[in-house]
């Protein structure tokens, strides 16, 4: 089909298209699959030769070949945690951190098989299976994280519809004070529960309340069920001052609700971030002194 | 010299003096030197008044200050000035140095002339308990309005009145704050309501349902503001044409038509502060008998001819050029000199290639001596069309903003002058002639690129003679499906989008940039037009009768081989969509949509566009960060700003239009598309703002340079400094604070252009969300295949 357009382009600026236009994959799909690919050869690789190799007395981290499984995979660990560097320094070059996520995602979930077939299964209470367990926590928070990216970011977008974290807060303004213009001509008791809800802080929240997301009881849903449930009120005559207050109040639950959905996402698309990063550094110290201690008592 | 200084205030120098307090004065251009016995350097708005006024005052300057002119009366030597207070002042010699600015549009109804009608507020909390009419949907009109019902306690009654729908040319926070006080019921907005007529405490209104008229205490007209034209024709002063946009005619000592009046400065068409205080120098000496006085670009001019074969002097070149080339005749010599400042003069041996196939450029030449060859066939070098002395060539990118259409060398020695695109469409702009024959040479010159080889100019001159520039708006269909029309047409500026209607909805074949051509199939094989076409954005098409097209086919054979063979495969996206459409209509009613969505979002003019796919985003930022990190530690793009249709995500970013907005209004003409197509500002950016102003997509920000971050290193191994991507501002205050204050400058994206790599925000994407994209590119049928497999 691009034949209709296709234009003979002059090399140098063939080369520059090529490498602009980034193709349309994602991180787990990146080129076609190659790192879980080459993730895939690694690890049946190793299982096969730990089944196929025969030490003696038996499989554990000291032999020859527990040796040459427990530097790949520190070096593989190392070089995994470099991730973390080459994220925020976006220095020249053509490498695309796309890449790096795919290759540390793959390569990473190698590292359950690489691991454990260092360790031979020879499992205690020792400073080398701690080193092995932080490996094991690291990878399974990450597995988390793959979880969670690829599932929730359509979720954030539909959430969003098109306004920025900025616009929201602005819009609960906006509400806020129409809502203290529209509730000046309503009875005492109403006009408390209008000013209880815009004197509610909307964000102190914790942590807790971040992972619950919309949908909470609040003074908003308060002052909205009692405005528009407790009565009847078709013989009110306020009922105009009413009906805008009502209207308002359900904005704003609605505004409150994207608020907290946004930060419920956000907070379980980040959360694991919070162990993975602190448990790799625990790993990282973990494994210096798995490294020292071995050779220490060679 | 006997002499007298008029200012229309009570103070000099009224432009700066209405900057905003602290802003920064740029002295551009740097390359030329002051005359003016006044001081000026860059430097905060403040010491530059400080310096005028010391040095008007040592220099005893003769200064009547609330002078403001009413009329010119008179000729050379005996003119009269009359002046508001209704005095007269005797003059030999004026010289108008009073820019383009204050003069409002005034209101043309009955009782415009009623003393509650103003055109300015200086002070909205100066009113209260009035009726206020405030006419005018831009900018000035809805913060006065606002300002007037900012305090409820004033108890204004405040009505703006709109004619349309939409307050389009206001900004976007202008006119969130305008609806929301709607809302609140501080404003009353009348919309489609326009003013009739004026009357003592009342005003009557044309609204749709008929007319009503209203309350009206106060009226505020905002409706714009005009350069003082009439006045300056009221003395006799003759204009270059009727344009709106036109200067006076100007003589070499910058005298008008009307002998002993001058015109200098923005004015004049020169809005930067040096130009005009060396022109006012120059006017002076001129005036004083030094007539021998050059210039003050001659120095600037001598340099860029230096490099030219044959010692003639800066005149002797001047003049060669004007003669010479067919565009150039009609220019004064003033004019020539503003051109020659604007563009630059190359040398080229026999054979050397001028520019090649698919450079980015947009920047028009001119052959002054010697003669070009343009290869015609990309994979034949020896396929040549020659181009004489005097006529131009480029003038294809200059119109559609594309990629060089075919590679040029010189014949012989050869001299060439090369317009900027600025400098080239203001003598377009300004000369008609010149216009006429660019015009007539680029359909020409489009007519052979598009049929290739094998045809000459001669071939194709009856075809050029009918052929009609049609400019055509937004949205208009130029063929209709079903149609037996038979008519061929070229894009010539803007893009086209090929739609079909299946069932009842159209559906999004293709996307036709600038340069490409459509309507053939209907000539050709006579049939009904099988797709409609409209115009994605403003563009405009060349359009050539069908019979005249025959013609030329049936001398040409090999033509309609070429043309055959184009049309199969138009023919072969038909049938694709045809035969898909049963088994994915759903798919194709959402690729048709998405495609619309991305061209109302400016993709039609873009050149290369950032995108975001919110199926793969979790929204960490990355992608401003790293543009934060690789740009001076300011980001370029705002991820989270922007619109989205089916998670497809088109941020707040740059879209290298093919015509862009900003460039429009640069007064040191800063903005220049960089070698990979990329619209870049460089260093000589004074920060007028204007082109954030003239961007449609709001992706131009000005800001100070923060000063530079602690290494990535510390900050994670010891928390030092905001950490990777752009400094909250509190910081950067903090910090420039201690380092000194930079000036605030426009900055926007440049594609990462001289980095290695390319763009940070796509490299630094860790998900893939981040993908730049080319239209023709992306927008092809080919994605609908991809999506479905």
């Amino acid at each position: 089909m691009a034949s209709l357009f296709s234009r003979r382009e002059g090399s140098a600026h063939a080369e520059i298209e090529e490498r602009r236009s980034a193709t349309h994959e994602s991180f787990l799909s990146h080129r076609a699959y190659f790192w879980a690919r080459v993730s895939g050869f690694l690890s049946l690789f190793v299982v096969l030769t730990y089944v196929l190799v025969d030490v003696e007395p038996r499989h554990n981290g000291g032999s020859w070949y527990g040796y040459t499984l427990g530097t790949v995979g520190a070096g593989l660990i190392v070089w995994l945690s470099w991730l973390g560097v080459r994220k925020r320094r976006p220095t020249p070059g053509s490498w695309s951190l796309k890449g790096w996520t795919s290759a540390h995602v793959y390569l990473g979930m190698s590292l359950v098989v690489i691991g454990t077939m260092h360790t031979g299964f020879q499992l205690g209470w020792n400073v080398h299976t701690l080193a092995w367990v932080l490996m094991m926590l690291v990878i399974l928070s990450g597995a988390y994280g793959i979880t969670v990216y690829a599932t929730l970011p359509q979720a954030l977008s539909e959430n969003r519809r098109e306004m920025t974290r900025e616009q929201m807060i602005e819009s609960l303004a906006t509400i806020d004070r129409q809502l203290e213009a529209a509730a000046q001509p309503l009875a005492r008791k109403d006009a408390d529960m209008v000013i209880a809800t815009l004197e509610q802080d909307v964000f102190a929240a914790g942590i807790i309340a971040r992972f619950r997301g919309p949908g909470g009881r609040d003074a908003t849903r308060r002052a909205l069920d009692h405005i528009s449930t407790d009565r009847a009120y078709d013989d009110d005559a306020d009922d105009l001052a009413q009906q805008k207050v009502r209207a308002l109040l359900g904005k704003r639950a609605a505004q409150i609700d994207q608020i907290r959905r946004q930060m419920q996402i956000k907070a379980l698309l980040e959360v694991w971030l919070y162990i993975h990063v602190p448990l790799t550094i625990a790993l990282l110290a973990a494994l210096t002194a798995h490294v020292v201690s071995v050779f220490y008592y060679w | 010299m006997s002499h007298v200084l008029l200012e229309k205030t009570d103070h000099l120098s009224d432009t700066i003096y209405k900057y905003q307090k602290g802003k920064h004065v740029m002295a551009t251009p740097s390359s030329l030197v002051l005359r003016s016995d006044l001081g000026f350097e860059a430097g905060k708005r403040e010491a530059i008044l400080d310096t005028w006024d010391r040095q008007i005052a040592d220099g005893k300057v003769t200064v009547r200050l609330n002078a403001e002119v009413t009329g010119i009366a008179g000729q050379s030597g005996a003119f009269a000035l009359t002046l508001k207070d209704g005095s007269t002042i005797d003059a030999e010699a004026v010289v108008l140095a009073i820019g383009t600015q204050g003069n409002p549009n005034l209101l043309k109804l009955p009782g415009a002339e009623l003393p509650h009608v103003q055109y300015q507020l200086d002070d909205p909390t100066a009113y209260v308990d009035e009726h206020i009419t405030v006419i005018g949907s831009g900018d000035a009109g809805i913060e006065n309005a606002l300002g007037l019902a900012a305090d409820a306690a004033q108890g204004n009654i405040v009505t703006i009145l709109n004619r349309g729908t939409e307050f389009a040319r206001a900004k976007g926070a202008n006119v969130k704050l305008l609806e929301e006080a709607e809302a609140d019921g501080r404003i009353f907005v009348r919309r489609e309501t326009s003013p009739l007529e004026v009357r003592e405490r009342e005003i009557v209104l044309e609204t749709r349902d008929g007319q009503q008229a209203i309350r009206c205490d106060r009226i505020i007209a905002r409706t714009g503001s005009q350069p003082p034209r009439a006045f300056i024709e009221g003395c006799g002063v003759e204009f270059t044409s009727a344009d709106r946009a036109a200067f006076p005619k100007l003589s070499p000592s910058f005298e008008t038509t009307q002998a002993g009046i001058h015109v200098i400065g923005a004015l004049a068409g020169y809005p930067l502060i040096k130009h005009c205080m060396n022109q006012g120098y120059d006017v002076i000496e001129f005036l004083d008998g030094n007539t021998g006085l050059k210039p003050a670009d001659e120095p600037i001019l001598a340099e860029k001819f230096a490099g030219l074969p044959g010692r003639h002097t800066v005149d002797e070149w001047l003049e060669i050029f004007r003669t010479r080339v067919i565009i150039l005749q009609e220019l004064s010599p003033l004019q020539m000199r503003e051109l020659m400042l604007d563009s630059t003069v190359h040398a080229y041996a026999r054979g050397e290639v001028i520019f090649t196939r698919n450079e980015p450029g947009s920047s028009m030449f001119a052959i002054a001596e010697g003669s070009v060859l343009v290869e015609v066939d990309p994979d034949d070098p020896s396929v040549t069309v020659p181009i004489e002395t005097g006529s131009i060539f480029g003038e294809v990118g200059l119109i559609s903003g594309r990629k060089r259409g075919s590679t040029i060398r010189a014949a012989e020695p050869t001299v060439v002058v090369e317009f900027s695109r600025l400098a080239a469409l203001k003598l377009l702009a300004t000369a008609p002639s010149a216009n006429r024959a660019v015009n007539r040479i680029s359909i020409e010159r489009q007519v052979l690129q598009i049929f290739g080889a094998g045809l000459t100019p001669a071939d194709i001159a009856d075809l050029v003679e009918e052929a009609e520039v049609v400019s055509v708006p937004a949205g208009e269909v130029v063929i209709e499906e079903g149609a037996e029309d038979k008519d061929i047409y070229i894009v010539r500026v803007g893009s086209m989008v090929v739609e079909k209607d299946l069932g009842g909805k159209p559906v999004f074949l293709s996307y036709l940039p600038a340069g490409s051509y459509f309507g053939e199939m209907a000539v050709i094989d006579g049939s009904k037009r099988s797709a409609s076409v409209r115009a994605a954005i403003k563009s405009e098409v060349i359009r050539f009768p069908g019979e005249a097209f025959n013609a030329l086919l049936d001398a040409k054979p090999e033509i309609r081989e070429r043309a055959l063979a184009d049309m199969a495969s138009r023919r072969e996206i038909n049938d694709f969509i045809e035969s898909r459409k049963a088994s994915f209509g759903g798919a194709v009613d959402m690729y048709s949509q998405t495609a619309q969505f991305l061209v109302d979002n400016g993709l039609g003019e873009a050149t290369d566009v950032l995108l975001i796919d919110e199926q793969l985003c979790v929204g960490c930022d990355n992608c401003e960060k790293a543009c934060a990190d690789s740009h001076d530690g300011l980001s370029r793009l705002d991820r989270e700003a922007g619109r989205t249709y089916a998670h497809l995500h088109v941020p707040t970013s740059c879209r290298h239009c093919e015509h862009p907005h900003c460039m429009a209004d640069c007064p040191p003409n800063a903005i220049h598309r960089g070698p990979d197509g990329e619209v870049v500002i460089d260093e000589t950016c004074i920060g007028c703002g204007n082109c954030q102003r003239n961007c449609p997509y709001g992706v131009i920000r000005m800001d100070a340079k923060p000063p530079a971050k602690p290494g990535l290193l510390s900050w994670l191994l010891f928390g030092a400094g905001p950490g990777p991507g752009e400094a909250s501002y509190a910081w950067r205050k903090r910090k420039a604070a201690e380092a000194g204050e930079s000036a605030k400058l426009a900055i926007k994206c440049d594609m990462c252009s001289g980095i290695e790599g390319g763009p940070a925000c796509v490299r630094a994407c860790p998900t893939g969300a981040a993908i730049r994209v080319s239209p023709e590119r992306f927008l092809t049928v080919a994605r609908l295949e991809e999506e479905v497999d």
